[in-house]
């Protein structure tokens, strides 16, 4: 075969490689020290390196070398006039030692930098991966197997070669800029999330002040609500979701006079009908705002819903009711029977589970009674680390030996064939 | 036929040559493998490398750069490098790049033994 029809498909082939070493792998470093192989492959040079011109600075930095000494580490500086004068090179690529010297040799401030280096590693050319009309970094090349100068046609095979591997060098940094800018995303995604939160927990705390008898009811039923959705399996995102709908159940009661909420007896049928306006007031009110939560302000308004019909505002029944506004409920109504109210102090737990026993599947859905009950026989057990419901409800409400057992009954109950067998793992 | 991804290059010692037997494709991998195999040697006082090509079909580009890679490693530890059974393409290439000018070429395995091994060695080889 002729050897420039040889070349040709040398060149042509050895081309395609990089296209595809570039295209296909996910190991940077790996792709540009292949990619240098097979540059110095398809020539026949004895050595060279990848440097990449960092950016916004001078100084670059050693992606890959082969045949230079091992501890070898580039210190080119490519300064701004420098950049200018690469992408103005006549032949695309500089020769360290053309016959062209001092001021009339392009980059002359480069060379009288670096050519002492240069030499020393017997690099003989210099070729700028352009992309976009910027250098992103140099390809430092020895002299060829053959003892022979580059042609021109090496030196085109080169800068096509070279071209390659400068957009692989800038796609990098485009998915590092990206990746970057995702992380940011991600952080200021948090803060939000934790503005909001915190948010949440002023209006929460807002709410409850207006109620002088059950401070610190929107937090705890936030809490409970949490506790029931993780028993209960939930992911991440719903259980911070459902302890947000727990903290604003309530908010509703914003637009409900402050003499009826603290009304030290039990209010008539007109107060209790303006009270009983606050689900829905809390619907109006949430309504509007992007919550990052699904159907926050549908588990405020169906709080009070019973599964037999019997609730408020739209007497839903069982499938009506969302499995939010559900969990809320009970906690909702935990909450109230395990805290001193204006006409009446809290029940014992005794009470408190016979209560669930008499209104589960009436008012309370049963997969939710039960998924509640295995969190607090969880703590009560030592189960669980967690002091979630103790901390809540101070620590002398609960007494193990006395109130496990009442758990399992009511979970055997509920379901004799798997509760109180999962309640206790 | 390729060489599955876990195995080790063939190769054997007579005196201080070591014989290395590249594969029927000479790429990036199999390229590897043999510079590997040839560090060894040379680490462990090999003078000589004779790196056998009689099942080599073709070698791509970064072969070749690691071959000149392996004379480079070899010229510095002042041992030589003969291809041995090297295909007429393969020669073209290698003369194209000017990989034969820091190499000896040999006939074949026994030749390049014949070089620099004394007779009553390469007899006592079995290949």
């Amino acid at each position: 075969m002729e050897s420039n029809t040889q070349k040709l498909i040398h060149s042509f082939s050895a081309l395609a490689d990089l296209g595809q070493e570039i295209a296909d792998s996910g190991d940077f470093i790996e792709m540009v020290r292949t990619s240098l192989h097979l540059l110095l492959g398809t020539i026949g040079i004895r050595r060279g390196a990848v440097v990449e011109c960092l950016i916004h600075r001078e100084e670059t930095n050693t992606l890959a070398l082969w045949g230079l000494g091992e501890d070898y580490q580039a210190t080119l500086t490519v300064h701004e006039e420098d950049r200018a004068a690469f992408l103005g090179l006549t032949e695309g690529a500089l020769r360290i030692d053309a016959d062209v010297e001092g001021d009339e040799q392009p980059l002359s401030a480069f060379l009288s930098r670096h050519r002492d280096e240069l030499r020393a590693q017997e690099i003989e050319l210099v070729v700028p991966t352009v992309v976009r009309g910027a250098v992103t970094g140099l390809v430092l090349l020895g002299r060829k197997a053959t003892d022979e100068p580059f042609t021109s046609e090496d030196i085109e095979v080169i800068r096509a070669m070279v071209r390659h591997i400068g957009v692989g060098i800038h796609t990098h940094r485009l998915l590092g800029e990206i990746k970057q800018r995702a992380e940011e995303n991600e952080r200021l995604y948090q803060d939000l999330r934790a503005i909001y939160r915190d948010t949440v927990r002023a209006f929460a705390a807002a709410i409850d002040v207006k109620d002088t008898y059950t401070q610190g009811h929107s937090e705890r039923v936030g809490k409970y609500s949490e506790i029931i959705a993780q028993e209960m399996g939930w992911g991440e995102n719903e259980v911070e979701g459902i302890a947000i709908a727990g903290y604003l159940h309530d908010i509703g009661k914003l637009a409900v006079e402050r003499k009826i909420i603290n009304a030290p007896y039990r209010i008539d049928a007109k107060e209790s009908s303006e009270l009983n306006r606050h689900p829905a007031a809390g619907f109006d009110i949430l309504s509007p705002i992007h919550h990052p939560y699904a159907d926050i302000p549908l588990m405020a308004k169906y709080h009070h819903e019973r599964l037999d019909g019997r609730g408020y505002p739209d007497g839903l029944t069982d499938t009506q009711i969302p499995i939010g506004a559900k969990i809320v409920s009970l906690a909702d109504s935990f909450d109230a029977m395990t805290t001193d109210r204006p006409y009446k102090t809290r029940r014992a737990f005794d009470s408190v589970i016979h209560d669930l026993r008499a209104n589960t599947g009436k008012q309370f859905d049963v997969q939710v009674v039960a998924a509640f009950c295995r969190a607090l026989l969880k703590e009560l057990t030592g189960e669980t680390k967690e002091r979630k419901f103790l901390k809540m409800l101070g620590k002398n409400y609960l007494d193990a030996e006395k109130d496990a057992p009442l758990l399992r009954e009511l979970l055997n109950e509920l379901d004799p064939n798997t509760q109180a067998a999962a309640a206790v793992g | 036929m390729s060489e599955p991804l876990t195995s080790n290059v063939r190769s054997h010692i007579v005196g201080t040559t070591a014989v290395v037997y590249a594969s029927d494709y000479l790429n990036k991998l199999t390229g590897e493998r043999i510079e590997r195999e040839c560090k060894k040697q040379l680490d462990s006082g090999c003078r000589t490398l004779v790196i056998d090509f009689s099942d080599t079909g073709i070698v791509n580009s970064i072969a070749v750069s690691i071959l000149l890679g392996i004379i480079d490693i070899a010229e510095k530890r002042e041992a030589r490098v003969v291809f041995s059974d090297v295909n007429d393409q393969t020669i073209q290439l290698f003369e194209m790049l000017g990989v034969i000018k820091h190499v000896v070429l040999a006939k074949d395995e026994q030749e390049a033994l014949n070089l620099f091994t004394p007779p009553t060695q390469t007899q006592a080889m079995s290949h």
